[in-house]
């Protein structure tokens, strides 16, 4: 009955006694592009780690085109279609591994042959040369160790592509360099992904639809061109946007 | 007017093995009881300059300035007691991420207090009377608990208006902001600045806003500096924004996605070798 990709269904998760994630649902379309948007402690992200196996769910359901996962196992044929970008490129790359050997590394987990090509090809596409390929993380900038992360993830061909917040500790230009990026090879390879930002303004840009999310509920779910619009039911949602316009004096002029 | 704050041909470099790194490279301004944005992007040398106003550099930095003076004390010839009873009391500084600024082993209310005894002759009771009112002057709804509670126990917003109310409790003349809101949740950003905004107002303050945010600054201050290389690159009035003549400057505006602007692919910033000349 189901044609959504990616799928949750009353999903709960709990860590001791606190719900992060409380009787959530979610339905992606495949090729969609879905923003999950939220503060910090909204669940959000924890969400993202739930599909990706990275959370303790403690009831419901998460369907992966059509495979119902149980748990936070996960098997190998799962991690070929799917694949995570985390926020932080500092922390997400091995400091003392070259990056060819980060991006080898996915390869001979699964058994992946044409290693040689396979690397120089994901490079090729992050924008970045095969001049890159022996240096080590601490010799690349934030920008530039996002695209390798970015190509970590690509190396494997999935089809669907977790982004948590995957632009927000990098400066305002190398932010559009990567937006930029991701666009386009969602355009080439038609992946779908799932993005979690606290910037409206990303999400908008890159998303056709998105879930606010707060206290681990989604409270409110519309698609791009109606936040923009202004069509909002929520009165979070519309705090969340006036926030996201900067900062205003109150009174007129004061 | 006399400016609080003059500072003219600043210089900051570090010496390292494979050569000296040339941080701030001839910045010039002068504040007055006004509200200066700093805005650059990482290694523009944005919190370099206000970290060598408020004389945080590190020992092994080279600093040097035509200028660099403060209300007539000249800064940088000033002995370190000079400087020491400066910090804090009358230029004060507010640091990015709460959890890491603020001292973990000590409650929040004895860090208030302990900037108040340091540069006053202030007795228990009155210093902790103090702390309070300032809590509460913060818009913490519960000055008294929030006093005996340790960094870990509060939010990021509540950790960082605790930071302002330490910095501002001594009553400072120039209040420097380094990215005071960019650890926080973009609702609890505006409180922030909200609070900030009412007390450098209320106190007439010099306030410099460093940050790496041109919209957010642009909004909140009266004038912006915007640093590229170390050096300043454009210098304008806040509301002539939209006006910027650099190419950086425009570029940085440019390249946000906005909410309502379909522009697929976003344009991205062409970074000229000359900007850095």
């Amino acid at each position: 009955m189901t044609t959504a990709t990616v799928s949750a269904e009353n999903l709960v998760v709990t860590y001791d006694e606190f719900k992060a994630l409380d009787d959530v649902s979610i339905d992606v379309a495949p090729g969609e592009s879905f923003g999950l948007v939220g503060e910090s402690g909204s669940g959000k992200s924890t969400l993202l780690r739930a599909v990706a196996g990275l959370a303790p769910v403690t009831s419901g359901k998460i369907r992966v085109h059509d495979r119902v996962l149980v748990g936070s196992r996960r098997d190998k044929a799962f991690y070929r279609d799917v694949q995570m970008v985390f926020q932080d490129p500092y922390g997400s790359l091995h400091p003392r591994q070259t990056i060819d050997r980060q991006l080898l590394e996915p390869l001979a987990i699964h058994g992946v042959a044409d290693g040689e090509r396979r690397i120089l090809k994901a490079l090729d596409e992050v924008g970045l040369g095969s001049g890159f390929r022996f240096r080590y993380p601490h010799q690349l900038s934030g920008g530039q160790r996002q695209r390798i992360a970015i190509a970590r993830a690509l190396i494997l061909e999935p089809s669907i592509l977790l982004l948590d917040e995957p632009t927000s500790a990098l400066d305002a230009s190398v932010q559009a360099e990567v937006l930029n990026l991701l666009e386009q090879v969602r355009r080439d390879r038609k992946l779908t992904f799932i993005m979690v930002s606290h910037d409206l303004g990303v999400v908008t840009h890159m998303c056709d639809r998105l879930a606010v999310m707060q206290n681990g509920r989604v409270v409110e779910r519309l698609s791009s061109a109606d936040l923009v619009a202004g069509r909002i039911g929520e009165e979070y949602t519309r705090n969340l946007m006036v926030a996201s316009k900067g900062f205003q004096r109150k009174g007129a002029a004061a | 007017m006399n400016p609080l704050l003059t500072v003219d041909d600043l210089k900051v470099s570090f010496p390292t093995r494979t050569g000296v790194v040339e941080a701030v490279r001839g910045v010039s301004f002068t504040l007055g009881r006004e509200r200066l944005g700093i805005v650059g992007e990482s290694g523009s040398g944005k919190s370099q300059t206000g970290r060598a106003i408020m004389g945080l550099t590190p020992a092994h930095a080279r600093v040097t300035a035509k200028t660099l003076s403060f209300e007539g004390i000249d800064l940088l010839s000033a002995a370190p007691k000079v400087r020491r009873d400066l910090r804090g009391k009358r230029i004060a500084m507010i640091l990015q991420d709460p959890k890491y600024s603020l001292n973990p082993v000590m409650s929040i209310g004895r860090q208030i207090v302990e900037t108040l005894t340091r540069h006053e002759n202030v007795g228990r009771a009155e210093a902790r009377e103090r702390a309070l009112d300032m809590l509460e002057a913060v818009q913490i709804r519960d000055p008294g608990r929030v006093f005996d509670l340790y960094p870990h126990e509060v939010s990021g917003g509540m950790g960082q208006r605790a930071m302002i109310a330490m910095m501002l409790v001594a009553g400072p003349e120039l209040l420097i902001a380094d990215e005071p809101t960019s650890a926080l949740d973009v609702t609890v950003q505006l409180e922030v600045l909200g609070i900030l905004d009412k007390l450098v107002s209320d106190r007439g303050m010099g306030l410099i806003f460093v940050s790496h945010d041109l919209r957010l600054v642009s909004s909140f201050c009266d004038r912006v500096i915007v640093m590229y290389a170390g050096k300043i690159v454009e210098e304008l009035a806040a509301s002539d924004l939209a006006n910027a003549k650099h190419p950086y400057t425009q570029g940085l505006l440019n390249c946000m996605p906005a909410i309502g602007s379909d522009r697929h692919p976003l344009p991205v910033l062409d970074r000229k070798p000359e900007w850095a000349l």
